[in-house]
């Protein structure tokens, strides 16, 4: 066991008191870069790279990674609270985790979610400790067509889970696909949609409409209702903790799928966000009580939250095995690696033992810290429902303002936040739902250029989508998932005739 | 800049003690903190280098503002461009240019041009160098030309960043020198295409040195040839066997075709001499120090350098010789 | 709580009507430009039109056919949409984000938040002035500090910033 002996190395090297200052200040600092949102994990890392860049490398990337787990945990808090999502991954948090706090439950449902982000990152990082050199060799698998037949995947496993009408359903869907289409087509460099508005150039960023449409659209739903926002009742002491701590163990199936959904999309690598939909989708589908999802169930946090942290955490992977960022932020700390010194890549391992063992311990160490700063804040976290409605809708709508304009330091983002918010409010009330058009919009243009990438291998033939074992089972799965209700209603006949 | 800088700086206070707007007579500084644009995304090859360069001003104390990156990638750096070209006359702009800079003008119509900028200095200039995977068995660029030649048209595939960009461009140059015609395959970064690469998922690629060299290091690619004139000059082993300069150029190969690309720093236009100077002098400062020199040995840059009017002459005439290349393969927008 | 006697400003129906009309015409633009860019499936895969010429022709389609339901159907007409005073209290917070949006523009965020905050506060909230100057101000310098100062983030300034020397 040699990994044992490296990894208790590691962990002297990652406890040295300067160390854990730095995990705690980067925690700190990662769920306040996760909870407002637009400044994501990888802006935030990025931002605040050039700081570490006096520091030994390996304390460097300790704060940094530090910096995306409090991220991670940070992007379920406003979600929970006001469903606006600090984070792309948290999207799917908001579909349970709102309506528990509007049922006065927002402590648990941050409990929960944190809970499970924890449950996630460590399956993970067990994964990176004792396999890392087994897995790494998958990644490398993942062509074109295998990534387009895990997008689909994605979509069969969410796609049906939404109650609305049919038609609605798939208008959602398809302005989310068009709004995904706008700006440079990857595979053709050509331009689309922009009809010459150059602010139309970067297209739609997934943030911008996520805030418009769920936090703008929330409040200005809540406003025709009064002043205030419901779930003020929530409870706020720490006891709320260990009252969800009794309930998670029930939801240990769902909590050892999304972890394997999480490990796998985080490997490769297919993000965290789409994780978080694929999970939840498929709780939904297998879960006894996924008819009630959607309602504020506890499982339908704990599902997106441990796939998410799973898939964040996994996609460090791929970038200390092979040098392949699996992830945006772990783009931007291969490239800081580079600023260090370090080479990145399939040597790391052997040639920076302590850094690389280092980090993993920080990894443990990191999300234990992450998880004690944000339980003991959960009261903090509830009370501030409790703030009188026209203090904090202002100071939401100022921080959804001040998100929208860093995702690209572009004001127009912000109108645009706020026409998504207006479109939000009549979609909502339509019954078009929201979810299908977020989807699409988040995976929309990466389906589309992984097929097109497949056709151009391929010189135009579909066959290559069942051309092996792996790509043909996924594509398969992806195939019986869609057509489950049918399916089952098959089975159900054959059984009873 | 003749003047030693303690007597600039004396110049420069005494100049703001009487009035701020004089402070441009003598040497310019900046007032406000300084947005650094890189018109690409976060972890690629000029995010890289913006960062790097913002770490080392941080580190070295090189300027009194803070340096602040941000990235505008979209519309193939567009998105970029077009900011710092709105900002005429803003001297706390500085933009960091890759190839993009004539590519997505010509190739989507965009309205933007270098002359709409204030060319500042050539940091370096970028390596592109030919990859295949260490486990094919071709041996140099001529066997593998000669290999995707027999195959017939479009069974080779060759991975790249980006359409109708520079890796795009240089496949075109290499299909017509050599009569090979191979498939391109778009992806949207350089690390993605060393891995598809890895991956065998592709034949080949044009990589730039440092997005390929980990790969290299560990014996998963093998580079057959570097698009440049001359052979690099960094002759620090980097596997067992080779060096960057054992690397032969792909003319020696039997393909004469070079490319390199630009990493430079333009500002907005409308900006006045002295604050030219004043990034021009910076960036002299940054190319000086120890953590620049060792980034640009792992990365083998091409270490040319140009300021003033010899680097516009030749950004104008990169400008005329990516018209035409796109010309001949077809990428002129319409 | 929906006030029964709250009279309705627009009738589910008429906004149901006019929403899927809105959608179709992007649905048609989107349409119209894909055909632009070529929408067939060329001899190595789909062109950059493809796919969103069939998302728009979808969009069309289904659009569609909710606007004539909507159209021959009685059921949903009598519903309200939303009620005149529900839609004033929509109004009240949309009109002032509007004009927050406009004022970024033209006096920075850093003012801009510390105005609309202030103006929500004492307008709505009818907050004494001492909490609401303290909410507002506290608000706008912790978001400079966060952003300005530890992270280094530019956000949108004005003429006060500048007079200040703090851009």
């Amino acid at each position: 066991m040699a990994e044992i002996t490296s990894l208790l190395h590691g962990f002297g090297v990652a406890l040295s008191p300067f160390n854990v200052m730095l995990m705690f200040v980067g925690v700190v600092l990662g769920v306040i870069i996760g909870v407002l949102p637009g400044l994501g994990g990888a802006n935030g890392v990025a931002i605040l790279l050039p700081l570490t860049f006096t520091m030994p490398p390996t304390s460097a990337i300790i704060m940094l990674s530090c910096i995306y787990w409090g991220a991670l945990f940070g992007g379920a808090i406003t979600s929970i609270l006001f469903n606006i999502p600090g984070e792309p991954w948290s999207v799917a948090t908001t579909f349970d985790g709102y309506p528990l706090a509007q049922k006065g439950r927002a402590g648990n449902a941050l409990a929960a979610a944190f809970t499970s982000s924890f449950v996630g990152a460590l399956v993970a990082v067990i994964l990176i400790t004792f396999l890392s050199p087994v897995v790494a060799g998958f990644a490398l698998r993942f062509g074109p067509p295998e990534f387009f037949s895990v997008y689909l995947l994605t979509f069969c496993a969410f796609v049906g889970m939404s109650k609305g009408q049919a038609l609605k359903t798939i208008t959602s869907m398809m302005i989310g696909f068009a709004l995904a289409a706008v700006g440079l087509d990857t595979v053709t460099g050509q331009l689309r949609l922009t009809f010459g508005f150059t602010e139309l150039l970067k297209g739609f960023d997934f943030l911008i409409a996520v805030i418009g449409l769920f936090g703008i659209g929330e409040i200005l739903l809540t406003l025709e209702e009064g002043l205030a926002f419901k779930g003020a009742r929530a409870k706020i002491n720490v006891k709320v903790v260990l009252e969800t701590w009794r309930e998670l163990p029930r939801y240990w199936m769902t909590s050892l799928r999304s972890s394997a959904v999480g490990c796998f999309m985080g490997i490769v690598p297919g993000g965290a966000t789409p994780a978080s939909f694929m999970s939840y989708g498929v709780a939904k589908r297998f879960s006894r009580e996924g008819e009630k999802f959607g309602t504020g169930q506890v499982e339908g946090v704990v599902a997106p939250e441990t796939a998410a942290h799973a898939a964040g955490t996994s996609a460090l992977l791929p970038m200390l095995t092979l040098g392949v960022p699996g992830s945006p932020t772990a783009a931007v700390l291969l490239g800081g690696l580079l600023i260090w010194g370090l080479q990145p890549g399939p040597l790391l391992f052997q040639e920076q033992t302590e850094f690389v063992w280092g980090l993993i311990a920080s990894m443990y160490l990191g999300n234990i810290a992450g998880l004690i700063v944000v339980l003991t804040c959960v009261p903090l976290f509830a009370a501030i429902l409790r703030i009188p409605f026209a203090i904090i809708a202002p100071v939401i709508i100022v921080i959804c303002a001040i998100g929208a304009y860093t995702v690209h330091t572009s004001m127009f983002d912000v109108y645009l936040m706020l026409v998504f918010g207006v479109a939000g409010y009549v979609m909502r009330k339509l019954d078009y739902p929201l979810a299908p058009l977020v989807l699409a919009l988040v995976l929309g243009d990466r389906a589309e250029d992984s097929f097109r990438q497949s056709m151009l291998l391929s010189q135009g033939d579909l066959s290559v989508f069942f051309s092996n074992a792996l790509v043909g089972g996924l594509t398969g799965f992806a195939l019986v998932l869609l057509f489950w209700p049918v399916l089952a209603a098959g089975l159900r006949k054959i059984r009873g005739g | 800049m003749k003047l030693s800088s303690a007597v600039r700086l004396a110049a420069v206070a005494a100049a703001c003690a009487i009035s701020p707007v004089h402070a441009q007579s003598g040497g310019w500084e900046p007032t406000k903190s300084v947005e650094f644009i890189v018109p690409a995304g976060t972890g690629g090859g000029a995010d890289q280098m913006a960062r790097l360069s913002q770490a080392i001003i941080q580190k070295h104390n090189l300027m009194k503002q803070p340096l602040v990156v941000v990235n505008k990638p979209g519309g193939a750096g567009a998105e970029g461009f077009l900011y710092v070209k709105d900002a005429k006359g803003d001297p706390h702009k500085i933009i960091i240019t890759l190839s993009n800079l004539f590519t997505t003008p010509l190739a989507t119509g965009v309205p933007f041009n270098w002359r709409d900028l204030t060319p500042v200095a050539m940091l370096a200039l970028d390596q592109f160098v030919l990859w295949v995977n260490a486990e094919s068995p071709y041996k140099n660029a001529k066997e593998y030309v000669a290999a995707a030649k027999s195959a017939g048209a479009g069974k080779f595939k060759m991975g790249g960043t980006g359409s109708k960009q520079e890796d795009q461009i240089i496949t075109v140059a290499l299909e017509r020198q050599s009569g090979a015609k191979f498939t391109y395959i778009p992806f949207k970064g350089g690390g993605d295409v060393a891995v598809q690469l890895v991956g065998k998922h592709v034949d080949s690629s044009v990589n730039n040195p440092i997005e390929a060299v980990a790969q290299w290091r560990a014996g998963k690619l093998r580079p057959l040839c570097v698009f440049d004139e001359k052979r690099l000059i960094y002759k620090e082993k980097v596997t067992d066997k080779m060096a960057w300069s054992d690397i032969p150029t792909c003319k020696e190969a039997g393909v004469d075709m070079d490319y390199l690309m630009l990493r430079g720093i333009f500002m907005p236009g409308g900006v006045t001499d002295a604050q030219r100077d004043y990034y021009v002098e910076l960036f002299k400062k940054v190319r000086a120090t120890p953590e620049w020199k060792e980034f640009m040995a792992r990365g083998a840059f091409n270490q040319t350098t140009m300021t003033g009017n010899e680097y516009r002459d030749w950004v104008a005439k990169t400008e005329q010789r990516h018209r035409e290349l796109m010309k001949e393969a077809g990428f002129l927008a319409k | 709580m929906h006030d029964d006697h709250d009279r309705p400003a627009a009738s589910t129906r008429t906004v149901e009507l006019v929403v899927a009309a809105l959608i179709f015409a992007f649905g048609a633009t989107v349409i119209w430009d894909s055909v632009r860019l070529g929408a067939r499936w060329g001899a190595d895969g789909p062109q950059a039109g493809y796919f969103p010429f069939y998302v728009g022709l979808l969009i069309c389609l289904s659009t569609g056919v909710v606007f004539f339901r909507a159209l021959t159907s009685r059921a949903q007409s009598s519903k309200p949409f939303v009620g005149r005073a529900a839609l004033a209290q929509v109004m009240k917070m949309l009109v002032p984000s509007i004009g927050y949006a406009v004022l970024i523009k033209l006096v920075g965020i850093y003012v801009a938040s510390t105005l609309f905050i202030a103006f929500f506060m004492r307008w709505l909230g009818k907050s004494p002035w001492a909490k609401t100057a303290a909410v507002a101000l506290g608000v706008s310098v912790v978001f400079f500090l966060l952003f300005e100062i530890w992270f280094k983030v530019p956000l949108p300034k004005g003429p006060l910033e500048g007079w200040l020397g703090l851009d």
